[in-house]
């Protein structure tokens, strides 16, 4: 059967399982369009390229699926830029397909002529310049192989005009051929047997749960795990939810804005091991002066993160279900009860000093969280933004169900939560998704409030407002002389912005009105904004300052009796 | 993988990497060793026995960490098909050098047996010059440099080094 380039494309979607890609049209991408409506795929026109590709991640993370976003080239592709790096640094497999312009003038500085492939290179897991027809079909068949397998990532097809336009005889590949990528997904039997050995030795023992339990669907296991040998569990940010968070065993998250039990646990292990994390800077704070007194079992899919940050005395390279399942036999029934018990005493006094249970008429960001999790019955599909607002969201809901945490870690991208709520509102539409958002962050991606109206998402945005860029405006006070330079922000009436939009919107000035007004939009099967006009100079607490040893905390102040 | 306890000391290290030969590898390489800052000493690329495959030496400067993450890092690049480090292996290396060096008729004679010592040849002459090609080991190639330097090098280019293991084996077929 003779086909263009463009359908093509999509019949290699339609055999990919795409069902709904996120994009905006251009001059360069046309034809591609052009063949859309005839094909089962819905599209969601985004407002912004980087918005579409915040979607197609947003999506990737809830629905476990390939997550795909299409632009024109030039600035569509550009666009795309943020979108693709937050997705590589939370390994996040999404597809991005970006038109180019036609062979003949490649190379010329055309109109909207970008070199998206030698921009994207260092973001991508791979990416392709598709300039003859007959490479279409095998690009896509890869790219979507690459983007899910092993540690996902993301993979741009940058299509040339002329090759969406050329006709061939379409054949999709049966198999992929990649010598170069060969992921190793089960762990090497003798270095488990060591890693058993390891844990039934051990007195102190942590398991740390990253994203890596989330993204192997590793939950049921790591639980297992735990409740068998009787070991806590500290998560990372994006490892939240891997544990029902208010499971006995489950210390939340640690690191540089963990609680101060969670951190003095991690310094005093004496076995760690590293389940589906690649021990970054904010959980360990300088490699050097972490978890002193552990011998460390990392287990990834990835080879290269085992031992390029911290010092890894057991390394186990495979998928973490397929690990936790070979080490679940050899691990003995057990218990640490003084360990336990020891946690549990920092946990207590912790507790004590949390302003959340303390009693004030101030409307507090924690107090806000708070009751979003008391509302939503710890069950929402929350997306958070950046900044004090997803610290906050970090330390104040339990989440019980695996994967209901979306959040950018690694790249830290403000603006990602709405656009990445669309996406899993999209994929998920029997979940109740709710974003946490600062005024900040809102305000770089908030033209998307016309696609969920345009797409009908009962998304429910909560935005905690205090006029500034929080988190820097935290460091300012912290560490440079309160030089609140740059930070304080002005920003419209939130609600009556929304509702400008068509979207309902609830100003909350006092701690009082916050139920009520979360009870509220939960019962709306409609999207809604609430402006939580909270205290302007509230800081996240406990804070490990840079370069200090997670056990040297800025912690919360004890409370006077 | 290592287990053991690391050198902290940075060596020279020697590693062989087969890759795609298609537009773009080679970039990509040479990008992934800039963001990630690694010493690079020198690179050199070419095509080897199998068809549609490059083969690239490298010399990086670290220590045992450090190559071990090169060595992981380039692993992950889809094109990169194998990557061995032969610098504790028994190995040949070679580096090739064009060297145009200024002559006049006195100086002539005296570079001409410089170059039969080191036994290379001399390939191009002109009224003021000579071109100088030699192979052999860095050291060697080095020496000749250093033994012509005082006589005025107009020009010169190194390939940087290539290396490959001895015996029957094929230097990737390591495992």
């Amino acid at each position: 059967m003779k086909l263009n380039g463009a359908q093509i494309l999509w019949e290699c979607l339609v055999r990919e399982g795409v069902d709904v890609v996120f994009g905006i049209t251009g001059g360069a991408i046309m034809p591609v369009y052009h063949e859309l409506p005839n094909y089962p795929v819905r599209h969601v026109t985004m407002r912004h390229e980087q918005a579409a590709a915040h979607a197609a991640d947003g999506y990737a993370r809830a629905t476990g699926k390939v997550g795909v976003c299409m632009s024109t080239s030039g600035p569509g592709a550009t666009n795309l830029v943020t979108g693709i790096a937050t997705a590589a640094m939370d390994s996040s497999p999404i597809v991005a397909i970006t038109g180019q312009v036609s062979t003949s003038v490649l190379g010329s500085d055309s109109f909207q002529e970008t070199d998206i492939t030698g921009i994207t290179m260092p973001i991508t897991k791979h990416n392709y310049l598709v300039t003859d027809i007959g490479d279409l079909a095998r690009a896509v068949k890869e790219a979507f192989y690459i983007a899910s397998s092993g540690r996902p990532g993301p993979v741009l097809i940058d299509i040339a005009k002329d090759v969406q336009l050329a006709e061939t005889e379409f054949e999709y590949p049966a198999e992929v051929n990649l010598p170069g990528f060969k992921p190793h997904l089960h762990g090497n039997a003798r270095q488990i047997r060591q890693a058993a050995l390891m844990i039934n030795q051990a007195k102190e023992p942590l398991l740390i749960a990253g994203r890596g339990i989330i993204i192997s669907r590793a939950s049921a296991e790591l639980r297992e795990l735990a409740e068998k040998a009787q070991i806590p569990v500290v998560t990372t940010l994006l490892g939240k939810s891997s544990l029902p968070e208010t499971h006995p065993l489950c210390l939340g998250m640690g690191g540089m804005h963990g609680e101060a039990f969670t951190n003095y646990a991690l310094q005093t292990a004496d076995l760690i091991v590293g389940i589906g994390t690649r021990f970054d800077d904010r959980l360990t704070s300088t490699a050097e002066t972490f978890a002193p007194k552990a011998k460390v079992i990392h287990i990834d899919i990835d080879p290269a993160e085992i031992g390029k940050r911290v010092r890894v005395d057991l390394p186990i390279v495979g998928d973490a279900r397929n690990v936790l399942s070979q080490l679940l036999p050899l691990v003995e029934s057990g218990g640490h009860p003084d360990w336990i018990e020891r946690i549990e005493e920092w946990r207590a006094e912790a507790r004590a000093r949390d302003v959340v249970w303390q009693e004030s008429d101030a409307l507090l960001p924690q107090y806000v969280i708070r009751s979003i999790w008391e509302v939503t019955k710890g069950d929402a599909l929350m997306v958070s933004d950046v900044g004090q607002n997803q610290m906050w969201e970090a330390q104040y809901y339990l989440h019980q169900r695996p994967c209901s945490l979306i959040s950018s870690g690694g790249l830290g991208t403000m603006g990602f939560a709405v656009p990445a709520a669309i996406g899993a509102a999209v994929g998920c539409p029997e979940r109740d998704v709710w974003v946490v958002a600062g005024d900040g962050g809102f305000q770089m991606t908030c033209q998307e409030l016309a696609t969920i109206v345009q797409e009908g998402l009962p998304i429910k945005i909560n935005l905690l407002n205090n006029g500034y860029l929080g988190m820097v405006r935290q460091w300012q006070e912290f560490f440079f002389q309160k030089n609140y330079s740059g930070t304080p922000i002005s920003g419209p009436d939130f609600a009556k912005f929304a509702q400008a939009y068509g979207i309902h919107g609830i100003t909350v000035e006092k701690r009082g009105e916050v139920t009520e007004a979360l009870r509220q939009a939960q019962a709306m099967d409609a999207p809604v904004l609430i402006d939580f006009r909270i205290e302007r100079e509230h800081n996240v607490l406990p804070m490990v300052p840079s370069g200090e040893p997670i056990d040297k905390m800025i912690r919360r102040p004890a409370v006077r009796h | 993988m290592s287990t053991g306890p690391q050198s902290e000391t940075y060596s020279r290290r020697t590693l062989v990497a087969l890759m795609e030969d298609k537009p773009g590898v080679l970039s990509n390489v040479s990008n992934l060793f800039r963001r990630r800052n690694y010493n690079i000493e020198s690179l050199t690329v070419g095509h080897s026995e199998t068809p549609g495959i490059s083969r690239m030496t490298v010399v990086v400067n670290a220590n045992d960490a450090v190559v071990e993450q090169v060595i992981k890092q380039l692993h992950k690049l889809i094109s990169v098909t194998k990557v061995t480090d032969i610098t504790d292996d028994v190995a040949v290396i070679r580096e090739l050098a064009l060297i145009k060096v200024h002559c006049t008729s006195s100086t002539r004679g005296e570079i001409k047996q410089l170059v039969d010592i080191f036994r290379a040849q001399i390939i191009d002459v002109s009224p003021e010059s000579m071109t100088v090609e030699i192979t052999g080991t860095e050291d060697k190639v080095d020496s000749l440099v250093n033994m012509l330097r005082p006589f005025g090098l107009k020009e010169m280019a190194r390939t940087g080094r290539v290396a490959m293991s001895r015996g029957a084996t094929n230097t990737n077929d390591s495992d």
